[in-house]
């Protein structure tokens, strides 16, 4: 769930209060929006993406608050890696989408299941 | 009912869609393509709203050349189906996908491969989102983000008009829209599992169309589960293909990839914690990882695990009806539904024709929302342009969680969406089905749905959404406990072989009292009338 914005990064433009489909921000009085209804997150990491900021920290446990430190995050260098390996904005030329792989890795997935399926009668025969 | 000073917002439209995820954009470009003018309206916002935002579609592809191969695709899916699909649609929508999706060129980038070729058929959700609410802006459609809505509008004749609703992010002020024609695109229902971008996606689509007359099929196929590291919402199954699985002694458990490795790892999370290690995947696929689903990486980074080297717990998140199968009956690919001036598409409609008793999976379930979409939306321009315009006083057709039938009271909103969910998620109940198992929880259901509907009157979108859930779960266990044999994502302990007389889709409906039906095709038989099943 959504567990920190970052003030000092956070630019108040109000994306991820728009984009968030599950409504969970509300604008901040004079400072970063405010995580109003952090149990409706659903875990998404869209507020990510679309903060070209980089300053959203969504942890990964959906179904538990767990503590963030702004400043190990912030070390960490988390902040905007899902921005950066999605080759959004500024990023566009050097991390190209590569979805098609998908149906490569299902299709050898296959194959390799099938040759294991394959090999083991022969290895219970030894 | 949240209360607003603010003055009600009034619009006409030809078309009205509900939900702005993948069926509902398709539907507006088509509906806006045909000359309709269109308003959109979504419960988050279009673009990052429902299952396919988070995730990473693959359509169902196959090229009409050489002429062969839709042939060879289309036996597969029919014999795979195990009954329940029809060769006919699965043409229709392999061909519009075929020709649809490559439109989406000026608003999306293709993907190329090494080879050099581009691919359209798998693309990334947040992308492919955000390309589709571009496209449907650039045909000038109107869309409202933040606006669930509450319940649909009929005229007299009980065809449906438009649509009532809340602009959360407007001070909760009223909305009313009316239209020629609607088309519920509102998604399925995971039954809040922690299943990617689906928390939302809460029925609600299904029990419109119910209290305007419309019945369900299929209902019961909603039985199809994900796997996820435990705690995540992760459901990217993709690397997994190459996983290997241990039990907490640390064992590992013979769980070989394939289609019934979902049904053994259920049986395995019984016996206790299951874990995981990726040190299979080949080297190259963990090198591009990122780039090709960014966000799996990225739960292992904050977690401090090293996928390729460490064994992590994984669980399983059920798919309900969005992976699973069911939804409102529909009479042809373009989602006419029995209801005159009402439309599903995507999810919302029954999925069954297509993907038969089985898991549409990625690729069947992208290209019905895809095509079904482009289909009612062609569908619902020419149902608007051909009704008259009436000026006549549209009933609300909302119910339970609206307008309570006994005497209201404040409900603990929480409490029932938790108890959907233990009904709905637990392997033993849903997955491993039984008669006993099944009438335990349809009594549970019953008593929930008594409860919401005689005293249900907050007109929340919270309330609204836990009567959704609950009339889903109600229809799902019904027809499910009627299928007295296993049948592709059905499963009952208590009959394990399919029966060749329920080889036919299940029809249910009703909100009051359930109804559950055969669907046979006979010429005596008319959309909205239920038989007993004998």
């Amino acid at each position: 769930m959504i567990e920190l914005i970052v003030a000092e990064r956070c630019t108040d433009c109000g994306a991820c209060i728009e984009v968030c489909p599950a409504n969970v921000l509300d604008p901040g009085r004079g400072g970063p929006p405010i995580l109003a209804r952090v149990e409706d997150c659903q875990t998404c990491f869209m507020c990510e993406l679309y903060c070209r900021a980089d300053a959203i920290y969504v942890a990964p446990d959906c179904g538990r608050r767990v503590a963030v430190s702004e400043a190990e995050v912030l070390a960490s260098g988390r902040l905007g890696r899902y921005r950066k390996h999605s080759g959004w904005d500024e990023w566009a030329e050097q991390f190209p989408n590569e979805q098609w792989l998908m149906e490569t890795v299902f299709r050898r997935a296959g194959e390799a299941a099938a040759q294991a399926r394959a090999e083991r009668p022969a290895a219970a025969k030894e | 009912m949240v209360s607003s000073s603010l003055e009600e917002l009034s619009l006409t439209a030809d078309v009205l869609i509900v939900g702005g995820g993948m069926a509902g954009t398709w539907a507006a470009t088509s509906a806006a393509q045909a000359g309709a003018k269109v308003v959109l309206v979504d419960k988050g916002y279009c673009g990052t709203s429902g299952v396919t935002a988070a995730a990473g579609p693959g359509h169902w592809w196959v090229p009409p050349d050489p002429p062969g191969a839709r042939d060879a695709a289309v036996a597969n899916r029919v014999a795979a189906g195990l009954g329940l699909g029809e060769a006919e649609w699965m043409y229709r929508i392999l061909d519009q996908t075929w020709r649809t999706l490559p439109t989406l060129a000026r608003y999306y980038k293709f993907g190329v491969d090494d080879e050099g070729r581009v691919n359209h058929r798998a693309v990334r959700g947040p992308e492919y989102m955000r390309a589709l609410r571009q496209q449907v802006l650039g045909h000038g459609v109107t869309v409202l983000d933040h606006s669930p809505v509450l319940e649909l509008l009929a005229r007299s004749d009980g065809s449906i008009g438009g649509a009532r609703g809340l602009r959360r992010q407007d001070g909760g002020r009223s909305y009313r829209i009316e239209a020629g024609a609607v088309i519920l695109a509102a998604g399925g229902t995971s039954f809040l599992s922690h299943l990617l971008g689906s928390h939302t996606n809460t029925g609600d689509g299904y029990l419109m169309a119910a209290e305007a007359g419309a019945e369900m099929s299929g209902m019961e196929f909603t039985a199809a589960y994900t796997i996820a590291p435990a705690h995540s919402t992760m459901t990217r199954s993709m690397a997994y293909s190459f996983a290997t699985y241990y039990d907490a002694e640390g064992r590992e458990l013979d769980l070989p990839f394939g289609p019934d490795q979902t049904i053994h790892l259920a049986r395995a999370l019984q016996r206790g914690p299951v874990y995981c290690s990726l040190h299979r995947l080949p080297d190259d696929i963990k090198a591009r990882l990122h780039t090709i689903s960014p966000n799996v990486p990225l739960v292992f980074d904050r977690w401090g695990i090293d996928p390729y080297r460490d064994r992590f717990e994984v669980t399983l998140h059920n798919d309900g009806t969005i992976r699973g199968i069911g939804g409102v009956r529909v009479f042809d690919t373009d989602g006419t539904t029995s209801v005159p001036g009402l439309f599903v598409a995507g999810d919302n409609a029954s999925r069954e024709k297509v993907a038969g008793a089985i898991s549409g999976g990625g690729n069947v379930n992208s290209a019905w929302a895809l095509s079904s979409g482009v289909f009612a939306g062609r569908a619902a321009a020419r149902v608007a342009r051909s009704a008259a315009r009436r000026t006549e006083r549209l009933q609300p057709l909302g119910r339970t969680g609206l307008r309570p039938g006994g005497r209201p009271q404040t409900l603990d909103v929480a409490a029932i969406r938790s108890s959907v969910r233990a009904e709905m998620h637990p392997f033993d109940k849903n997955l491993f089905r039984t008669g006993p198992g099944l009438a335990a929880s349809s009594r549970i259901l019953e008593d929930l749905w008594s409860e919401v509907a005689d005293r249900g009157h907050a007109g929340t979108i919270a309330l609204r959404e836990a009567a959704s859930l609950v009339a889903t779960a109600r229809w799902s266990v019904a027809t499910a406990a009627v299928r007295n044999e296993s049948r592709g994502l059905h499963r009952r302990e208590d009959f394990p072989a399919q029966d060749p007389g329920l080889a036919a889709r299940l029809l249910s409906g009703g909100l009051e009292r359930i109804q559950v039906a055969l669907d046979r095709p006979s010429a005596a038989a008319r959309p909205g009338q239920l038989e007993a099943v004998p």
